[in-house]
């Protein structure tokens, strides 16, 4: 496991509690003093710029210099990256930079699909995620992941947030139910539904859908919770619920959330982590990244310039 | 204040645009704007499609109203011509140019010479007059002008018979015993009402003892005679199972001998007794005919009929036609073995095709992956729809009856091929063991780990592909060559039980006719299942066969019951195939009937089918103008059926997509 090189904190102005954002060109600390974009044009690696306070965390996941291709073209370019225990990181960056395919990768979602080779590894608890003898299927059950679309099974609410345990073979009634109520109430939905345990999943309202979803997610106890932009097809009192759900996961689960919306990142996430063009450009503290940006091209994009 | 625009200059100038421009020219025609506008198209989609209804509103008006209409009870008239007199029912009439009409024995109006013109048409009616044994024809042609004298006689009854089919004619008298007990039509016919239900009865139960009983009394003498053959095969002829087996036969045949006597003699009495009641009717012709009560089916006084009355002889003969076997060569009688070798058949061809046009489909498309064998195997499967009919029932006789029929009947010699000697076969027998447990043998150790590695896929497939040809030809081969197995029903060669068409037969040949249907339809169905349905599942830990058997099949149900409701449809339809296999225009028994013989249970028999009835009907009968309005009853039963089983299946369809793709249960 190789670190990323830590960079020395940026000049502050002196005094005042209040930090104000670095001045233009003093923030970028790269080799030669280039640009990110021109370090990548050049075809150079990229080195990403991590804010020494992740180190200090225990960490859930971590990724190895992952890189990832479809085909010919190259997605992913050699990420370095540690998610903290029990806190909520983001991923953050404009369309088509490769967040979700990083999230995709992570319970090895992108297998599915025809072309695609990685090189690199990641580490779930220390356990290899890529390497020939490891069972998908296995690992997969210490993971749960939520959609940007919900997609509750044609089933029972009930049958639904048990689904996990079911494939695995628990089939005692206490147990499920029990695990059932915890997921429910876990996921702010156990009100709503428990008198409708039966009914089929497809009754409910898109924001309820989502909660199950989420229910359905967290049921198993996952090591790590992967999010994909769970709140983008609601509108905002049922996304208002679901980033209090996340904020309420914190502690008890790890969540690896990918949103396009800097705002609700900077309201949910502890650590933020911003990508670009399939690299991983800037990732610290959510204070940090938004607020005292090391990048010029992280302080563009959380300040609208661009995305 | 408003300035009143006078022309274009000065209201440009207060719009404050420079000077006025000229209007655009318009870029198209009147006509390109119309057609822009898909008036003409509209117009001849909705033409097409008022067309299509027209064909299939009006094929089932027709067939309706021609199949409704047979069993109604017509009125009996009498005509007086100048070459007799006829007598019957009017079933149709039409207009002909006497000279240019070949006559036929059956017509009488051989007085169209008399006609002063010879060339205009003349309306001549079709009259069933019945009585087929004393006039030799069941039809008689009258033409109009040849007519002296109508009337409509109001005791002339119509009588269906048992056999030679119809007759009419009046009674004269009713005999009992021998005697004369009345003797005017009135009486007769009270007579007759009070006496022919039990006759009726009587002779019901007769026909049920020669047919269920004799026929039970039958089987277990074949089923003797079958065991002694076989231990005669088995142990050879004079081994002391031979000898147990003869002396066994020769005890059912004692029993069996005394039961023969006694049916016979309960059979005997119900005649006697039946013999006792005759009805003599007048025929047109003046001839007296004494007609034993027993003989009748159906009598009525065609002419003395209130509609109640029609309405209740309707309701029966639509009764007797669905629920009785046939008679007088199909052209009388009902069609329910017909009903009864469809439904079983249609039903059989289900669950054979049904669970492998699954499985297939699955694999197709869950499976498989993309490349030229899969391209090969979805052409073949499209091209398999595309071949004929009748070409399913060659293959369905040369392969299914011919050679599997034939092996399990007789073994390996039956179908002319010389088994191995058994060291060879033992030893074949081994190498197919090793060669089948080699290949997961290999596929644990050694590839499992390879097959992370991308690219080496597709040849471990190909290897697959070639392990599992490797297995199935060796096991073929074990099979055929078998030289322990030499058949089931060696007893009864060479009478073929499974070697000849059958229900079995016919089934598996159209289960393989409607295989494309539903391997396309549920490819279909497995398609619309939403990948973000089966990204879930697998995020939740799922492994593939788990994702597909909780998740992608249930939704995926609705459509593959459409793809089963479709080969429904089109399998209970074929008749060509079927004609090849196994239906028959006379089965002697119910096909899959449950008896002591081997097979127990007889899905080998011959059966009767609707398809094939109406084929008969149309093409093979006798007497074509009786079964010509029974072809249409037919087709009207045989529509009604197929809507019936495909209004079943919807049901269960419709309840299917509300439990998986709606919100309630």
């Amino acid at each position: 496991m190789t670190y990323a090189t830590v960079h020395e904190p940026p000049p502050r102005p002196a005094a005042g509690p209040q930090t104000q954002p670095p001045l233009p060109g003093t923030g970028n600390r790269d080799n030669q003093g280039l640009s990110a974009m021109q370090i990548i044009q050049s075809g150079q690696a990229f080195q990403t710029d991590t804010h020494p306070e992740v180190a200090c965390e225990r960490h859930v996941l971590s990724i190895d210099d992952f890189n990832l291709f479809y085909g010919k073209t190259q997605a992913l370019y050699s990420i370095n990256m540690k998610v903290a225990a029990g806190k909520v990181t983001s991923l953050i960056g404009p369309s088509g930079c490769g967040k979700s395919t990083l999230l995709r990768s992570v319970n090895r979602l992108n297998d599915l699909i025809d072309g695609v080779r990685i090189t690199g590894n990641m580490y779930l608890n220390g356990d290899p995620i890529y390497a020939s003898n490891v069972d998908v299927i296995e690992l997969r059950k210490r993971m749960g992941m939520v959609f940007q679309k919900s997609n509750p099974f044609p089933m029972s609410v009930f049958e639904n947030v048990v689904f996990a345990l079911r494939i695995d073979g628990e089939s005692r009634r206490s147990v499920l139910e029990e695990v059932a109520e915890r997921s429910l109430r876990a996921a702010a939905l156990w009100d709503e539904v428990k008198d409708r345990l039966h009914s089929s999943a497809l009754s409910l309202s898109g924001g309820q859908q989502q909660r199950l979803c989420i229910a359905r997610a967290i049921a198993a106890e996952p090591e790590i919770l992967l999010m994909d932009e769970p709140c983008s097809a609601l509108d905002p009192i049922a996304t208002g619920r679901i980033e209090e759900l996340i904020h309420g996961l914190r502690g008890n689960y790890t969540v690896l959330i990918v949103t396009h919306n800097m705002q609700q990142a900077a309201r949910v996430s502890d650590y933020t982590a911003f990508m670009y063009l399939g690299r991983l450009i800037e990732y610290g503290p959510t204070n940090s990244v938004f607020l005292n940006p090391h990048r010029r091209e992280t302080e563009a994009y959380v300040t609208g310039r661009f995305g | 204040m408003i300035p009143i625009r006078d022309n274009l200059a000065t209201s440009n100038t207060v719009t404050g645009t420079q000077a006025a421009s000229p209007p655009r020219p318009s870029r198209c025609g009147p006509a390109r704007s119309l057609y822009a506008q898909g008036e003409p198209m509209i117009w001849l989609i909705g033409g097409g499609l008022a067309v299509a209804l027209l064909m299939i509103v009006g094929l089932l008006a027709l067939v309706v109203y021609q199949g409704i209409a047979t069993f109604w009870p017509v009125p009996v008239v009498r005509l007086e011509t100048a070459n007799g007199v006829v007598m019957g029912e009017v079933t149709r009439g039409e207009y002909f140019v006497p000279h240019t009409t070949t006559a036929s024995p059956a017509e009488a109006e051989g007085a169209a010479a008399a006609a002063a013109d010879q060339s205009t048409a003349v309306y001549r009616r079709l009259v069933r007059t019945g009585n087929f044994e004393l006039t030799g024809t069941h039809f008689h042609w009258v033409a109009e002008n040849v007519v002296r004298q109508e009337s409509r006689p109001p005791w002339a009854l119509t009588i269906e018979r048992l056999q030679w089919g119809r007759f009419y004619g009046e009674p004269v008298k009713f005999l009992l015993d021998g005697r004369e007990v009345a003797s005017d039509a009135a009486a007769a016919w009270a007579l007759f009402e009070e006496h022919f239900p039990t006759v009726a009865d009587r002779r019901d139960r007769r026909r049920r003892l020669e047919s269920r009983d004799i026929g039970h009394v039958n089987a277990e003498r074949e089923a003797a005679r079958l065991r002694v053959r076989t231990a005669e095969l088995r142990h050879g002829a004079g081994s002391p199972e031979h000898q147990r087996e003869l002396a066994r036969e020769a005890q059912v045949l004692e029993q069996t001998d005394q039961q023969f006597a006694r049916i016979r003699g309960e059979i005997q009495q119900l005649n006697a007794d039946n013999e006792r009641y005759k009805l003599v009717l007048l025929t047109a012709q003046g001839n007296e005919v004494v007609m034993p009560l027993d003989q009748i089916v159906r009598a009525y006084p065609a002419n003395r009929l209130s509609f109640s009355d029609k309405l209740g002889i309707y309701f029966s003969r639509w009764w007797e036609y669905i629920s009785d076997e046939p008679r007088e060569a199909n052209s009388e009688g009902g069609v329910f073995p017909a009903i009864f070798g469809t439904m079983l058949m249609t039903i059989l061809m289900s669950l054979a095709v049904v669970p492998f046009g699954v499985l297939a489909a699955l694999y197709l498309r869950e499976y498989a992956r993309a490349g030229p064998i899969v391209s090969a195997v979805r052409i073949a499967i499209n091209n398999l729809a595309g071949v004929p009919s009748i070409v399913f029932g060659v293959f369905g006789l040369g392969f299914f009856s011919y050679t599997v029929g034939a092996y399990i009947d007789g073994g390996a010699r039956n179908i002319q091929i010389t088994p191995w000697p058994r060291s060879a076969w033992l030893a074949a027998l081994g190498l197919t063991v090793a060669a089948a447990v080699a290949g997961p043998a290999i596929w644990f150790t050694l590839l499992r780990s390879v097959r992370q590695r991308a690219g080496v896929g597709r040849y471990l497939g190909l290897l697959v592909g070639l392990w599992v040809l490797a297995v199935v030809g060796l096991l073929l081969l074990l099979v055929s060559h078998n030289p322990y197995f030499d058949g089931l029903f060696q007893a009864k060669l060479p009478a073929p039980t499974f070697g000849t068409g059958g229900l079995i037969w016919a089934s598996l040949t159209l289960a393989l006719l409607t295989l494309p249907v539903v391997i396309v339809a549920t490819e279909e169905a497995l398609a619309a299942v939403p990948s973000s349905m089966r990204e879930g599942a697998y995020a939740c830990g799922a492994s593939k066969w788990q994702t597909i058997r909780r998740i992608v099949m249930p939704r995926a149900m609705p459509g593959i019951m459409t793809g089963m409701i479709l080969a429904m449809a089109r399998g209970a339809g074929e008749v060509a195939p079927l004609m090849l296999v196994g239906a028959v225009k006379l089965a002697p028994e119910l096909p899959g009937r449950i008896d002591r013989i081997p097979p127990y249970v007889h899905i080998e028999s011959s059966f009767m089918h609707l398809g094939f009835h109406i084929y008969d009907l149309g093409f093979q009968s006798q007497n074509s103008e009786a079964a010509k309005p029974m072809v249409f009853t037919t087709t009207l039963l045989l529509i009604g059926l197929i809507i019936v089983l495909n209004m079943g299946a919807m049901l269960i369809r419709a309840r299917l997509r509300r439990a998986f793709l709606g919100a309630q249960f």
